[in-house]
C-alpha cells in the first residue's frame, strides 16, 4: 500500500522533473502576480504590509489552479490513469498519491518563494515567518481539495474554466485562515487561532478529499 | 470445480448513452483459451473490454473472475489481469526501459533492468532503449506496451486492436506471443480486423451486437 503511494509519489516527480517548463510556467506566474502589485498600488510601505497577505494567498490559489488542470487530464490522454486504475491497490491511494506530488511539485516552491515576496511588500521578519508557516498548512488543502475538482472535470470540454469556478469557492475557508493568520500577526494579534483553524481544516481534507477524488476519478473514466 | 470457467459473464448489458449495445451476453473462457471478440465498428467491442476489467460498470449483469465478481475480487482480479486499450499508457517523457519499470512498480511487482531489456530486444526495440517514448513511432510505442505485456506475467490479457500499427513482423511476432501464452495456460480476450494465424490455439469466437441489424443512430 504505502509502496504503492511512494510509486505514485516518485512517478510524477520524475516526470516534472522531465518537463520543467510546466513546472516553471506555475512558479513564474506566481511571481509575477504577486510583483504586480506592489508596481500597481504604489509604494507605500504601509498599504503594502496590508495587502500583502491576501495578494500573496490569492496568487497561490490561482498558481495551483493553474498546474491543477493537468493533475489528471495528460495520464488520462496517454492511457496512463487507466492502467493506474486497474493496479492492484485501492485508487483512493492513487488520488492521495497524486494530490501529494502536486503539492511537492507546485505547493513547496511557492512556500520557498514567498519570504522573497514578502520582502517586495515590505513585510517584518515575524509575519513573513507566519506567511510561510500558513503556506505550509494551506497549499496541501488547495492540492487535496484541487485534486477532486481534477478529477470531476476530466474529459471534459472547456475543463479549466470549470474547475476554477468549481475550486475556488472550496479554498475560501483556506484562504480566509491563511491570509488572517497573517494579518493577525501584523496587527499583533494572536496568529495561532487562525493556523489552527487551517490545519484543522486541512485534517479534513485529507480524510475526505482522496475519496471523493477516486469515487470521481471512476465516473470519469467510464 | 477444476472445470470451472476462469472468466465467466452472466448475462451481460451494455449500454452507451442511450443506446443498447448487447445484451443478455453469456460466456466462460477457461485457461488455454483465446476469446476473439468480433463485430463491426460501433458494435460495442471495447464497449465489452472495458466492462470485462472493471473500466466501465455494465447495464445488467456480472462478470465473474474465479466465480467472485470483479468488483469483490478486485484486488485479486487487478494483480491476475492485463489490459492493453486504445491508448498505449507510455510516458512520452521516458524512455522505454522506463516505462517499463515505472508501469511495473505500480503494479507492486519488482522488473529487473535486464528482464526488461530482454522483452524490449525480444519486440525488436533494442536500438530505442535510450530514446524517450517521445520520438518512438506508433508501431514502436504499441511495441513497447507488449514489451509491457509480456513483463507483466499476468493469466488473463485482455486486448483492445493490439495489432494497430503493427508491421507484418509485428502481427507475427504477437501470433508467436498469443500462441505462446495460450499454450502455457493463459487467457486471452482479444478483438482485431486483422486476419490472425492462431494455428493450435483453441479459439472462440464471439459475435457483439447483432450484425443483421443496421446501427442506429
Amino acid at each position: 500500500m504505502l509502496r504503492f503511494l511512494l510509486a505514485v509519489i516518485r512517478r510524477d516527480l520524475l516526470l516534472a522533473a522531465r518537463r520543467k517548463g510546466d513546472w516553471l510556467t506555475s512558479q513564474f506566474f506566481f511571481v509575477m502576480v504577486v510583483s504586480m502589485f506592489p508596481l500597481g498600488i504604489g509604494p507605500e510601505p504601509n498599504v503594502l504590509r496590508m495587502v500583502a497577505p491576501g495578494v500573496v494567498w490569492v496568487a497561490a490559489l490561482l498558481a495551483s489552479l493553474l498546474s491543477l488542470a493537468r493533475l489528471f487530464a495528460e495520464d488520462y490522454r496517454d492511457g496512463s490513469l487507466e492502467q493506474m486504475l486497474l493496479s492492484p491497490n485501492p485508487p483512493v491511494l492513487l488520488a492521495l498519491g497524486k494530490a501529494l506530488a502536486h503539492w511537492l511539485i507546485y505547493g513547496v516552491p511557492l512556500l520557498l518563494i514567498a519570504p522573497v515576496l514578502g520582502i517586495q511588500f515590505a513585510l517584518p521578519a515575524d509575519a513573513i515567518g507566519i506567511l510561510m508557516l500558513s503556506l505550509l498548512v494551506g497549499t496541501p488543502i488547495l492540492s487535496l481539495l484541487g485534486s477532486v475538482g481534477a478529477a470531476l472535470t476530466l474529459g471534459l470540454r472547456g475543463g479549466g474554466v470549470l474547475l476554477t469556478l468549481l475550486i475556488l469557492p472550496l479554498y475560501v475557508p483556506a484562504l480566509i485562515f491563511g491570509a488572517g493568520a497573517v494579518d493577525s500577526a501584523l496587527s499583533g494579534l494572536g496568529w495561532q487561532a487562525h493556523l489552527s483553524l487551517l490545519a484543522a481544516f486541512l485534517m479534513l481534507t485529507l480524510l475526505v478529499a482522496p475519496w471523493v477524488a477516486s469515487a470521481a476519478l471512476r465516473v470519469s473514466i467510464e | 470445480m477444476s472445470d470451472a470457467p476462469f472468466l465467466s459473464v452472466h448475462d451481460l448489458a451494455c449500454a452507451r448513452g442511450e443506446r443498447i449495445l448487447f445484451t443478455d451476453m453469456a460466456f466462460g473462457l477457461r485457461p488455454g483459451q483465446l476469446l476473439l471478440v468480433q463485430g463491426g465498428n460501433g458494435r460495442g467491442k471495447t464497449s465489452l473490454l472495458r466492462l470485462l476489467c472493471g473500466l466501465a460498470h455494465p447495464l445488467h449483469g456480472e462478470v465473474r473472475w474465479r466465480g467472485v465478481g470483479i468488483a469483490d475480487a478486485r484486488e485479486q482480479y487487478h494483480r491476475e489481469m492485463a489490459y492493453i486499450g486504445h491508448v498505449n499508457g507510455l510516458k512520452d517523457e521516458l524512455t522505454p526501459l522506463e516505462n517499463l519499470r515505472l508501469a511495473a512498480s505500480l503494479a507492486d511487482r519488482d522488473l529487473e533492468a535486464t528482464e526488461a531489456t530482454d522483452s524490449l530486444t525480444r519486440l525488436g526495440l533494442a536500438r530505442c532503449l535510450d530514446l524517450p517514448a517521445r520520438v518512438l513511432s506508433f508501431g514502436q510505442r504499441r511495441r513497447v506496451t507488449l514489451a509491457g505485456l509480456i513483463t507483466a506475467g499476468a493469466l488473463l490479457w485482455i486486448l483492445d486492436e493490439p495489432l494497430t500499427g503493427l508491421d507484418i513482423h509485428g502481427v507475427a511476432l504477437v501470433e508467436d506471443i498469443l500462441r505462446a501464452h495460450v499454450t502455457a495456460g493463459g487467457m486471452v480476450v482479444m478483438t482485431t480486423h486483422q486476419p490472425l494465424s492462431l494455428v493450435g490455439v483453441e479459439t472462440l469466437p464471439l459475435q457483439v451486437g447483432d450484425p443483421l441489424l443496421p446501427l442506429e443512430p
